[in-house]
């Protein structure tokens, strides 16, 4: 079985009618994704791309049970976006937009934890199982139906990652971005769990990026728990303490947070890491004996 | 975004919290006024920089006259301040702080931060004042007091009183210290606040709680709704081309390198910084693109990188996801017959339309190196940079 997402998932979208909803929403029908509707206040009772325009999340989920949401809605509507979609019982809620206030998020996370439903993002890419369900705003085309898991704080990495494990025919079971925020709503832990418990799953690949202490958790997590073999790439050896890089949760702070640290956790835990990001590809085919 | 420490106190002050009277001035016969109007015979001149380090550095000055302050203003403002924080450069002074001389007895640290592990803001203590607390979080961990706050219901004063006891106050200084610890949580959420910090906190010699210093970092997704805060911008502290590449939604950070990079995605471009100086090449700079690489946007690129004269060539990185590198083909074709590009420009385009990309730049007749892979691109600006920097 893929992870959190499959054929037979059915996918709302919040904000529905915007242009970043609409664009990715013809994308994700192409490719199969059971889109069955949408959200966008105001508009409940029309229809968009063929498919009914509800003005909540609850009466949505009542009419077509979904139980999946994608949010597309400008960062400053988030919070609530993703509240609404939690209280009307959604289990799986993707949010890609960037720049939500970190505040906001610390006060969305408290309601996730108590919630028992799951969050990806924000600032990321989303959830595809290749062949089956893409939800997120990835390029479809360059995954295959396949057996490595892929979880990744960055987005055009993800791509890189997906484009070595497809161009040796390794393919994906499932890709995971966390999204580059400081809080996100899941963790590398969250998923990597999710790929171990997974049988599609064969190997991991695991993206990280300074900042924080999340691929160090993630290192103690893989060693106590996880038993496929995992490679591990971090992206920043050479940024400079102090800078923000682009994302919201990539900055060295206080010293903490470097690559280096990252890479030698995942060292310690067995992962085999890699400080190419071109060998990602070789990596696994060395760690697995996949030809 | 960060503020100045005469800002910082400005929002203290606005919260009811212990800050002396001060004002912030642009010359000498200002700093001369303000010292008058506070009155007294003895006041703190303090440099305005976006940095640390600022007493060392000689960018704090106690003045006994009113001769001493003008001395203190003509000799700064329009300089720059060097400390251990800046760089080789330093920061220029275009604001001096004058304020009321505080009478010390003891220095406290006390700061707050978004604490990413606990997903939590979380509140420091310290009786360690007056010194960097990396320090005494590496040499004496058990010397940092900690509260965390429960985002359903907030701050409470109990966490205040747990500190203040702690911390060893006594007296009124229970109760003073437990309003600022209120008031600074009441503060980090209405300000939409990344860090909030207080070093030193003191105990006046009459025995009074009093922030003698203030720094505050806010959330830049957060400056949509905190417009008075993100009026208090001042871009003369940051580097001129991070500023500039800020108004185009780009991000940029200048590195010390010789290969200009352009790259679409924050993790990449960092992955690409990387690969540069793995095979023996030094970045000039982080540029994420962003996911909608205009034309605009790739012209605009092209000028912030090149106006850093280390740069040798440039080196462009493109995993189309939804943008078409097509698209980006025609904006690089543009910006380069635009900005007039004199170094060697690699190009790498993978994903969504990269072969027609590809082929719009070798029919553009330009002299643009293509790169059949991540590695064979990074290996030719490497290259064409005149190999190790």
């Amino acid at each position: 079985m893929s992870i959190l997402i499959n054929k037979d998932t059915k996918v709302i979208c919040q904000g529905f009618t915007g242009s970043q909803g609409t664009l990715h929403s013809e994308q994700a029908l192409a490719y199969g994704t059971q889109l069955v509707g949408g959200v966008t206040p105001g508009k409940g009772g029309s229809s968009h791309l063929g498919l009914p325009v509800f003005d909540t999340v609850a009466e949505a989920v009542a009419a077509t049970g979904a139980t999946a949401s994608v949010i597309y809605v400008p960062a400053s509507f988030c919070k609530d976006s993703i509240l609404e979609a939690l209280n009307a019982g959604i289990e799986l809620i993707v949010c890609i937009t960037e720049g939500i206030p970190t505040l906001d998020m610390l006060a969305v996370k408290a309601r996730l934890e108590q919630s028992g439903a799951r969050m990806v993002g924000p600032n990321c890419p989303g959830v595809i199982t290749p062949g089956e369900c893409k939800i997120g705003i990835m390029p479809g085309d360059i995954h295959l139906p396949g057996k490595v898991g892929i979880v990744s704080r960055s987005g055009t990495l993800t791509y890189e990652a997906v484009k070595q494990t497809t161009d040796r025919g390794f393919g994906q079971s499932s890709c995971v971005g966390i999204g580059g925020d400081p809080i996100p709503g899941s963790h590398f832990i969250d998923v990597l769990e999710l790929f171990e418990q997974g049988p599609a799953t064969e190997a991991i690949v695991m993206v990280g990026e300074i900042g924080g202490n999340a691929e160090e958790e993630a290192a103690a997590y893989i060693k106590a728990n996880v038993t496929k073999p995992v490679v591990g790439y971090i992206a920043g050896v050479t940024a400079p303490p102090g800078k923000r890089m682009g994302h919201a949760g990539a900055i060295i702070a206080g010293g903490k947070g470097t690559a280096d640290d990252k890479f030698a956790a995942l060292q310690d835990a067995g992962v085999r890491t890699v400080r190419s990001l071109a060998e990602i590809g070789d990596a696994l085919a060395e760690v697995t004996g996949w030809s | 975004m960060n503020l100045h420490e005469y800002q910082a106190k400005g929002l203290f002050a606005n919260y009811g919290l212990p800050v002396s009277e001060g004002y912030a001035v642009d010359t000498a016969d200002e700093a001369v006024a303000a010292a008058q109007k506070i009155g007294g015979e003895r006041w703190v001149v303090k440099v305005q920089v976006h940095a640390g380090g600022r007493g060392k550095a000689g960018g704090v000055k106690l003045a006994d006259s009113l001769d001493d302050i003008r001395a203190c203003a003509e000799h700064w403002i329009g300089k720059n301040l060097v400390t251990i924080q800046t760089d080789e450069n330093g920061q220029p002074v275009s604001k001096i702080y004058v304020e009321s001389c505080t009478d010390i007895d003891r220095e406290l640290y006390l700061s707050a931060v978004i604490d990413r592990g606990s997903r939590r803001v979380v509140f420091m203590a310290s009786t360690e004042g007056g010194v960097e607390i990396e320090q005494v979080a590496e040499e004496t961990p058990e010397k940092i007091l900690r509260a965390s706050i429960d985002p359903a219901v907030g701050a409470q004063p109990y966490q205040g009183r747990e500190l203040a006891f702690k911390l060893g106050l006594e007296g009124q200084q229970i109760r003073q210290f437990t309003n600022l610890f209120m008031g600074l949580s009441k503060l980090f959420e209405e300000c939409d606040c990344s860090l909030l910090e207080i070093n030193p906190l003191v105990v006046t010699s009459d025995g009074d709680i009093h922030c003698l210093d203030a720094k505050i970092n806010i959330d830049g997704n957060a400056l949509y709704r905190q417009p008075a805060i993100a009026e208090m911008n001042d871009p003369s502290q940051e580097d001129e081309r991070e500023a500039q590449a800020a108004e185009f939604s780009l991000n940029y950070v200048a590195l010390e390198g010789n290969i200009g990079c352009m790259v679409n995605g924050a993790g990449l471009a960092m992955g690409t910084m990387d690969l540069v100086k793995l095979h023996g090449g030094n970045p000039a700079n982080f540029l994420d693109v962003g996911g909608g690489a205009t034309k605009e946007a790739v012209a605009e690129a092209f000028k912030i990188i090149l106006s850093d004269s280390a740069v040798r060539a440039v080196l462009i990185n493109i995993f189309g996801g939804i943008v078409s590198c097509a698209t980006i083909a025609e904006g690089i074709i543009g910006a380069v017959q635009e900005v007039g590009v004199e170094v060697p420009v690699v190009v790498r385009f993978e994903g969504n339309n990269s072969a027609l990309g590809r082929q719009t730049l070798a029919d553009s007749g330009l002299n643009i190196i293509p790169g059949d892979s991540l590695v064979d691109a990074v290996e030719k600006a490497v290259a064409a940079a005149g190999g190790q920097a």
